[in-house]
């Protein structure tokens, strides 16, 4: 009950801000080890600091963290909660940052877990407590069964798999020295094995983490001067499919306009706070005050107007936007074209105009076809996002690089394969399946020992 | 006549429970059902093997027997694992089959408050779901406060050869026909196990020329802390090595409907562990060769059963006499060798040791224990181990005082007895390093600092013991402080030794204990910069405790909140049925079980970390009531 748990607390995706909550004795001293800014052990209760969250040298994120003392607070824990800007990425590499800094992953519903069991919560709400507990549960395991069917759980399955072999193979060389028949394990066997999981396991997080926009959306940004037709390109969008457009809980926030689904994925349409209000964003803020917008979104669309010569701020955001997957909109094509297309040859094109349906159509098409939405399969959705999941094969991959080391530092067995035992651990906790007598009765049914 | 204690059976359950009690200061009866079968090691002539020989360790600590009876009895020894690291090392030793049961009934002989009878124990005397006494074959009735039953093979007892089946133990003795369905009556749910047991063959009838020869290592071992080695380290009784050959897998296949395994004669559920040679030749059909280990029994030539013997570990089989000849002399080195006694495989009654409290004593039937094979665990030090915690356990309670109870991440006593409560067993259950999950905490050096303070408490550990003892852990402190008040510096010389271990250099002074936790470090090489009065044992174990120490703290931690879990009482009464949101498997297994502590709650398959938190929510809300 002591240790100190960590979960982002606020719905993945929608909204630019997420929030990653810790709670527990640990929790300020944890975050102080990857927060640069204020020294949180001195601060006073319930208060918010301006920092940055760093993994060693490299910058994260630059957030808020509100440190609120026991024991007034939801658990009546040491809370800090760190308000993070960087969209769903940033926030899980938060989350893993505290995890390897000594805070457990939270269970389902674990927060109100502890409010009630420190006296928080009335005794009355108990009940609730267990009802949450349960349907977070079976939500869990509605997802769990849906990820047997999954194409990376079967991978997951298969990564564990390998791990119990090599465990096993080194229990019986453990427990049965003297069987001279059976094939030694040796840490140069562990570690091509090892590598060989690290390659696959990275391979899948990396990929996961790409697919994580299949649940928490296309985070979308348009960016143009003024009067070039970004708002009536956003109303056409939101008009095309109005029956869809969600308010989804969060997304009020001031930045996102609103989603559209195209093949059930969502796009998160985002605009720069107060951007109806001034139309001038550029102008206003610059270019390079938007940068780190564009910087942070899945998908640029820049929109042009086909009417005019290409002007500086034009250039700008071309150049900025160049590396990035963007789309450019020339719009309004229904009067003369004075733009000049050919420096445009390297890019995606759309040209539109408002009263053109065509237009909204052929951007969708396009959206599909460069994330490859029509591949997707829809059964992997919430799996491939769940951060939960994430995390724990974050924390496998970190077991199996841990072993790597141990090996080269020429630690015995029985160290090395603590390590290896965590990965198979946390492997199993991302499918659901915690049967401790796994590695035994692999072990009988793979080698011949006996008297 | 009455007793306090009265323990059935003589195996290495029996003796363990009965000079606990006995010496604990109650009076206690034996029964037998041959006094010369006492301490009878009808398996494998040897004692220990990874995990097992820490048990044996653990055993000591206490304040048991086995470790001091193997030291008398060994014939070779051997410290195992000693590259695979810290944590799983053990001791096996070869044990002399005459000397061990000699030994120990000499023990049993010399131990005030014990009596030892014969008789084979029929059925129990119980009141108000109180144990009260036995019933013997002859009708005879007698009285104890409490029952201890460590009946090995011995319920329903049943040799299997080939075809035939009949009822008895490994040396013809009269198996008890009805004590299980006595116990099936009082509620226990009764399960058939079977195991075997390979051919003995005549020593001198083999030619060793053909095989390998296995010996002790060149240093010193003893299983008991009192570090007194009864054996000559020069004169080593060897093992020997042989493989089965084609011939032999063809033999077996061409009469694999004569086994009566495969006959389809058996009806117990054999051990994982321990399959028959045909049972590996039909499993692992693609291995050329299967290991055969040649073990003698014992050294004592004028014993009838044991004295020319010589142990075929790794051939146990079901298959009728003829077959086993023709086997055994397609074996290089057996081909003109003369089996003195065939093998054979036994079935047995046990109960289900889910029944059974953490204390060993039956939920059932109060003051009733069991131990040992009837719970469904094989291996003499499986049996040692639980037969101790009976014995202890029953005595506390007379005594009206707190029953031991050994945690997970204390012993694998603890472990043992754990997962026979919680998750019970479906065929024998031998201890494996890999069931216990802090097993860097439960190693072979430390089963003294870790038990030994419990042995003295308990009363099965002298004052003389317990002060050598806390001598031993006062130099480890000694020792400690000693490498963290001593630095080396960055002088020349220092640097060319450390170059020649090879470690890395130093720019700084460091201590000698920063020094050590580099894991290229031995002890050996402080011994080079320091003088280090204290005895091997003392070093060894500071050495590792230095160089895995994150490791060793890691473990600690987590085994503390598990702890955590374990400090949580479920309360006896506890209704599962008004927890209306635990899901339905979690709730059955629950009232089942019926765990004692949140933590042993959480290790039972099929209840869910979510089915423990509301469990967790609800034990608050009734605590608020």
């Amino acid at each position: 009950m002591n240790d100190t748990i960590a979960a982002i607390s606020t719905s993945l995706g929608v909204g630019a801000i997420s929030i990653v909550r810790v709670s527990g004795e640990q929790s300020i001293k944890i975050v102080n080890k990857i927060f640069e800014g204020t020294d949180l052990s001195k601060v006073q209760s319930h208060t918010i600091h301006y920092g940055k969250i760093k993994d060693k040298d490299e910058v994260i994120d630059e957030v808020l963290v509100s440190v609120m003392l026991s024991p007034k607070t939801y658990t009546t824990e040491d809370i800090v909660e760190i308000n993070c800007h960087g969209g769903i990425s940033t926030t899980n590499k938060v989350l893993e940052l505290l995890l390897t800094n000594g805070a457990r992953l939270a269970e389902k519903g674990e927060f109100t877990k502890r409010s009630f069991l420190n006296g928080r919560i009335d005794l009355t709400q108990s009940e609730a407590v267990m009802d949450l507990i349960q349907s977070k549960t079976n939500n869990e395991r509605k997802l769990a069964i849906n990820n047997i069917e999954g194409r990376l759980s079967k991978l997951i399955k298969e990564f564990r798999e390998n791990i119990t072999d090599l465990i096993s193979h080194i229990e019986v060389n453990i427990d049965y020295p003297e069987y001279y028949d059976i094939e030694i394990m040796t840490t140069e066997k562990i570690r091509e094995i090892v590598k060989k999981q690290i390659k696959e396991l990275k391979y899948l997080i990396k990929e996961s983490e790409n697919k994580e926009i299949i649940k928490t959306g296309i985070k979308t940004i348009i960016v143009g001067r003024p009067n070039v037709g970004k708002s009536s390109i956003l109303n056409n969008l939101l008009e095309y499919d109005k029956a869809i457009v969600t308010d989804v809980e969060g997304t009020t926030r001031d930045i996102v306009e609103g989603n559209i689904y195209i093949e059930g994925i969502p796009l998160n349409i985002i605009d720069t706070a107060g951007i109806r209000q001034t139309e001038d964003i550029v102008e206003r803020i610059g270019v390079e005050k938007s940068l780190s917008l564009i910087e942070d979104a899945d998908l640029i669309l820049v929109v042009l107007n086909s009417n005019e010569k290409l002007t500086k701020t034009d250039r700008e955001i071309l150049e900025k936007t160049k590396d990035k997957t963007s789309i450019v909109i020339i719009n309004k094509n229904d009067l003369e074209a004075k733009i000049e297309i050919e420096e445009l040859k390297d890019r995606n094109i759309i040209t539109t105009n408002t009263t053109s349906l065509k237009g909204t159509n052929s951007l969708k098409e396009k959206i599909k076809e460069m994330f490859n939405l029509d591949k997707i399969e829809t059964k992997d959705y919430t799996y491939l996002t769940n951060a939960r999941q994430l995390s724990l094969a974050r924390l496998s991959l970190k077991s199996l690089e841990e072993s790597l080391k141990r090996i080269e530092e020429n630690y015995p067995l029985d160290i090395i394969e603590l390590d290896l035992k965590s990965a198979f651990d946390n492997l199993g906790k991302i499918i659901g399946i915690d049967y401790s007598d796994e590695i035994i009765d692999n072990l009988f049914k793979n080698f011949c020992v006996g008297k | 006549m009455k007793y306090e204690i009265i323990v059935v059976g003589g195996g290495h359950a029996g003796c363990e429970a009965s000079l606990a009690a006995s010496r604990k200061g109650h009076k206690t009866l034996l029964i037998t059902g041959n006094i010369n079968n006492i301490a009878d090691m009808p398996c494998n002539p040897s004692i220990g093997g990874p995990a097992k020989g820490i048990i044996v360790r653990e055993i000591d600590a206490l304040g048991g027997e086995m470790a001091r009876n193997a030291d008398k009895a060994t014939l070779q020894i051997k410290l195992l694992n000693t590259k695979k690291g810290p944590a799983v090392q053990a001791l096996r030793a070869q044990a002399d089959k005459v000397t061990y049961p000699k030994e120990m009934l000499k023990t049993l002989k010399n131990t005030n408050n014990l009596d030892i009878i014969e008789g084979i124990v029929e059925h129990l005397l119980v009141e108000n779901k109180k144990i009260k006494g036995i019933v013997l074959d002859n009708g005879k009735e007698i009285y104890t406060e409490s029952l201890i039953l460590t009946t090995g093979t011995y319920l329903k007892g049943m040799i299997l050869v080939g075809s035939e089946k009949k009822s008895g133990g490994p040396h013809g003795e009269k198996p008890s026909k009805y004590l299980s369905d006595d116990l099936k009556k009082l509620g226990f749910n009764i399960l058939r196990l079977k195991t075997g047991t390979p051919p003995r063959i005549d020593k001198n009838s083999i030619d060793y020329t053909k095989t390998t020869i296995e010996s002790g290592d060149n240093i010193i071992h003893t299983f008991s802390f009192d570090n007194k080695a009864y054996y000559n380290i020069d004169n080593q009784v060897p093992c020997y090595l042989t493989y089965t050959t084609t011939e032999t897998h063809n033999i077996i296949k061409d009469n694999l409907e004569k086994s009566s395994m495969y006959g389809g004669y058996v009806e117990g559920i054999g051990p994982r562990y321990c399959p028959s040679i045909e049972d590996k030749v039909v499993r692992f059909s693609d291995k050329e060769r299967h290991q055969l280990f040649l073990e003698p029994e014992s050294i004592d030539t004028t014993s009838k059963d044991y004295g020319n013997t010589i142990y075929l570990q790794g051939f146990s089989t079901s298959m009728p006499y003829s077959v086993q000849d023709e086997m055994l002399h397609s074996l290089p080195g057996m081909e003109k060798a003369k089996i003195l006694k065939y093998a054979y495989a036994i079935e047995y009654d046990a109960i289900d040791s889910r029944q059974l409290k953490q204390t060993l004593e039956t939920k059932l039937i109060e003051n009733l224990y069991t131990a040992g094979q009837i719970n469904g665990t094989s291996g003499y030090e499986e049996a040692a181990g639980q037969g101790l915690i009976a014995g202890i356990n029953a005595a506390l309670k007379l005594e009206n005082k707190e029953p031991l109870i050994l945690k997970r991440s204390e012993s694998y006593i603890g472990v043992l007895i754990d997962d026979l409560v919680t998750k019970g067993v479906k065929d024998p259950y031998r201890m494996l390093t890999s069931r216990a999950e802090y097993r860097l905490l439960l190693r072979n050096d430390n089963a003294d600092i870790r038990l030994r303070e419990y042995g003295y408490k308990v009363g099965l550990i002298t004052e003389k013991t317990y002060n050598k003892f806390l001598n031993k852990k006062k130099d480890i402190e000694n020792l400690y402080i000693l490498l963290k008040e001593n630095k080396i510096t960055s002088k020349k010389e220092v640097n060319d030794y450390l170059e020649q271990i090879p470690t890395s250099k130093i720019n700084d002074g460091i201590t000698l204990y920063e020094l050590l936790r580099r894991p290229e470090v031995t002890i050996k090489n402080i011994a080079h910069f320091i003088n280090l009065p204290y005895d091997k044992e003392i070093q060894e174990y500071v050495e590792t405790n230095i160089r895995y120490e994150g490791y060793i703290k890691k473990a600690t931690n987590e085994a503390e909140k598990m702890l955590k879990l374990e400090e949580k009482i479920i309360p006896p009464n506890i209704d599962y049925d008004k927890i209306p949101n635990i899901a339905s498997e979690a709730r059955e297994k629950l009232k089942n079980i019926r765990p004692t502590s949140l933590g042993q709650a959480s290790r039972i398959s099929g209840v869910n970390p979510a089915d423990i938190s509301i469990l967790m929510v609800y034990l608050k809300r009734k605590n608020n009531e």
